[in-house]
């Protein structure tokens, strides 16, 4: 099969340390995987020494796009695949924004990025053009937001160029540090901002303007409205339009699922003031989208702050919200203020931190501080559920580093409990902190096997609730439905499209998207891609160390009660033990 | 005469539809061929900006073309005969609100028809097609 689009199977290689560029045509790699995932994964593969220092400048960013980006709706995502300095393992996050139009549009199907700079720059790739630019008075600059408006004028491309950056925590190489893309979007999770930060660079622009042939063409715009119609009319697109991701905030503690001040509890007293729809009505401000995608699922909350000391002088700024910083730093930090909770977030944002982990952190911290494992010689500050003002400081704290404790906390959750204590109540799943659901085994079991540990990769925590009339299956059947789950995921996350949209994107309409634009597949085709993909992901995971028996399950997840009751620790060790020799047997056929 | 007009740009929320539904009135995909564009204006929180031809009753891009490939459309606007560019770009220079986008494939400009393609791709009903006289 020939591909009909030349460019998407173009690789861009970046050598920071030798300043140099090139690009190979990797049709080989893209008719297999076809993009996004399956293709970051073999480029990943066949560059990163599986010993190197995540911080070193072995390591290895490598951001992939697929057939489906600049040509379908709600196909906006980036992926990025690197050795996350947070796990030690494999590392993927995905972002939307306008990255995937831009870096398809500038001609290119993946980037990949090597080596390490002398000094700070950043990259400008205008199409064919990459430039090495110099980022030394950028480098220290105290918020993401200056470093956006800065390249937003120097350089061209406005409307349909991405602007991806790093902040100050990326530059103190943060483990959790993130890379801000656009405005309000993030490669957020597993520190490939601290990744950027440690190879010098702190920002990468990418534009270009090109048409994407199709040979079907009647086929093509029949599929495309259907595709559209299917978006302008489901109920689940409108309920992220209309309220975003927030929505979830009370629809889970309503369950009894949404985890509250380090999940010493599943309900949230102030659920009501941090909800989707009290935000809408108190603090939005705007709704925007990513590029190609009508649902507008980005929330933007307005900041409206009188000077204390020039009476009619105000500052409006803004900041987006989604259901898991929500979780991350309002119920889990017990702040039910929700100005407090957005100026928490705009605080994430500046710095360049992933709100999932820094609010897991802190919510760690605090408990291991009432427990007095801390005192405040370590913390420099009281932390209390709900003291909004301190955890600002606090996360400055986690940036700036001025003591051991925090260049501990910086490390992770993981990390800081193995030195202070309180690993069982240090909530996370392969290192990764974790996502804001407690709805029973599925979602728990999910981001323990999950290539990432992410609630993404395999949507367990979707099961738990869908479970809830029935009752749970046993762990092998359980384990069985993650993993078939996380297997169709990866023909997703190869297209690339945004998971919000996995409802409309079923396998019979993939496979019909896919024949209008030249793919010769059929459903059993993409199915068997998804596992081959699913496949070499974790062979790469076993061979940086990942092994499924040594994984950690926290105390705390088994003693607090989710919507499905306690969950049996022998219920988890025997999902465990028997993904373990299944995914072994996998990897052998 | 029908005429493309952008209703309430405030209701806009930067999703491009529009833009990728002007590449694909000719069947492909991307967006070098859109003669409509959308950007912030400074920053997405501010809200965007929706730039297309307006139909001008005077074009002022008609006046600079060296070669007659833009002659005055009925009801405004403009029509644009390819085969008589010499692509020097003129036209780009001369409108004020920069809506002759440029094919860097061709080296032509992109000149708005008022189909209302568009139009059909916009949930928040920031584009609509009104009728203008002749």
């Amino acid at each position: 099969m020939k591909l009909f689009d030349p460019y998407l199977s173009r690789v861009l290689y970046i050598d920071l340390t030798r300043k140099r560029y090139w690009v190979e045509n990797r049709e080989d790699i893209f008719e297999e995987y076809m993009g996004g995932v399956g293709v970051a994964t073999k480029l990943l593969q066949e560059e990163l020494p599986r010993n190197a220092d995540t911080l070193g400048a072995e390591n290895v960013i490598v951001f992939a796009v697929g057939p489906f980006n600049g040509v379908y709706p709600i196909a906006s995502k980036t992926v990025a695949m690197f050795k996350s300095p947070l796990t030690g393992n494999l590392g993927e996050s995905h972002a939307g924004g306008r990255s995937s139009i831009a870096i398809r549009m500038a001609g290119y199907g993946a980037i990949v990025i090597k080596g390490a700079s002398d000094i700070p720059i950043y990259l400008a790739i205008h199409g064919e053009k990459v430039h090495f630019k110099d980022a030394r008075a950028l480098w220290g600059v105290r918020s993401t937001y200056t470093i956006g408006r800065v390249l937003r004028e120097r350089e061209p491309g406005s409307g349909y160029r991405t602007i991806m950056r790093i902040g100050r925590a990326g530059e103190e190489l943060v483990r959790f540090a993130s890379v801000v893309v656009d405005s309000y979007r993030h490669f957020g999770r597993l520190g490939l901002g601290a990744v950027m930060g440690s190879k010098k660079l702190k920002a990468i622009v990418i534009s270009g303007k090109r048409t994407i042939p199709i040979p079907n063409k009647p086929k093509y715009r029949e599929i495309y409205n259907k595709i559209y119609k299917a978006a302008i009319e489901s109920p689940a697109m409108k309920k992220y339009h209309d309220y975003g991701t927030p929505v979830n905030v009370l629809q889970l503690n309503a369950l009894g699922a949404l985890p509250t001040k380090n999940l010493m509890t599943t309900k949230f007293e102030g659920a009501e003031e941090i909800s989707g729809e009290k935000l809408a009505e108190t603090k939005l401000a705007r709704r925007v989208a990513c590029a190609h995608c009508v649902v507008a699922c980005i929330h933007i909350a307005a900041i409206r702050e009188e000077y204390p000391h020039e009476k009619f002088f105000y500052t409006v700024r803004y900041v987006s919200y989604d259901y898991e910083p929500i979780y991350a730093n309002g119920s889990m930090l017990g702040i039910s203020d929700s100005e407090g909770l957005i100026r928490v977030l705009e605080e994430i944002e500046v710095q360049g931190l992933d709100a999932m982990s820094t609010g897991v952190v802190l919510a760690w911290a605090t408990e291991a501080y009432m427990r007095g494992l801390i005192s405040k010689e370590d913390t420099l500050l009281d932390l209390k559920w709900g003291d909004w003002k301190n955890y600002i400081q606090a996360i400055r704290y986690i940036v700036k580093q001025p003591n051991e404790f925090y260049k501990t906390l910086a490390l992770g959750v993981e990390e800081a409990a193995k030195k202070y204590g309180g690993l069982e109540f240090a909530l996370s799943f392969g290192r990764n902190e974790m996502p804001g659901y407690h709805t029973g085994p599925g979602c728990h079991l999910g981001w323990l096997i999950g290539a990432r540990h992410s609630h993404l990769d395999n949507a367990g925590y979707s099961l738990d609730q869908k479970l809830l009339s029935k009752g749970l299956p046993t762990p092998e059947e359980y384990i069985d439905s993650l993993m078939k789950e996380e297997a169709w995921r990866q023909v997703l996350t190869s297209l690339v499209i945004c998971l919000f949209a996995r409802g409309i994107y079923k396998p019979d309409i993939v496979a019909e998207a896919l024949n209008a634009t030249g793919y010769e597949y059929k459903v059993d085709d993409i199915l068997n891609i998804g596992w081959k993909i699913y496949k070499n992901k974790y062979k790469l995971k076993l061979e940086l160390g990942f092994d499924p028996l040594k994984l950690r399950i926290p105390r705390r997840v088994l003693e607090v009660p989710t919507p499905h009751g306690g969950i049996s620790e022998e219920y988890m060790k025997r999902a465990i033990t028997y993904f373990s020799q299944k995914i072994k047997k996998f990897l052998e056929s | 005469m029908r005429r493309l007009v952008v209703t309430d740009p405030e209701l806009c929320v930067g999703c491009m539809s529009c833009m990728f539904a002007c590449s694909r009135r000719f069947g492909v995909a991307g967006l070098a061929k859109s003669a409509i564009y959308v950007r912030s204006i400074g920053g997405v929180e501010r809200g965007f900006t929706v730039i297309v031809c307006r139909a001008c009753k005077d074009p002022p891009c008609v006046v600079v073309c060296p070669t007659n490939a833009l002659r005055k459309r009925k009801g405004g606007g403009v029509i644009f005969d390819c085969g008589k560019c010499i692509g020097c770009g003129n036209c780009v220079e001369a409108c004020p609100f920069g809506a002759v986008q440029w094919d860097f494939e061709e080296n032509k400009p992109v000149i708005c028809v008022h189909c209302g393609y568009c139009v059909n791709y916009c949930p928040h009903g920031v584009l609509a097609i009104e009728e203008v006289g002749e």
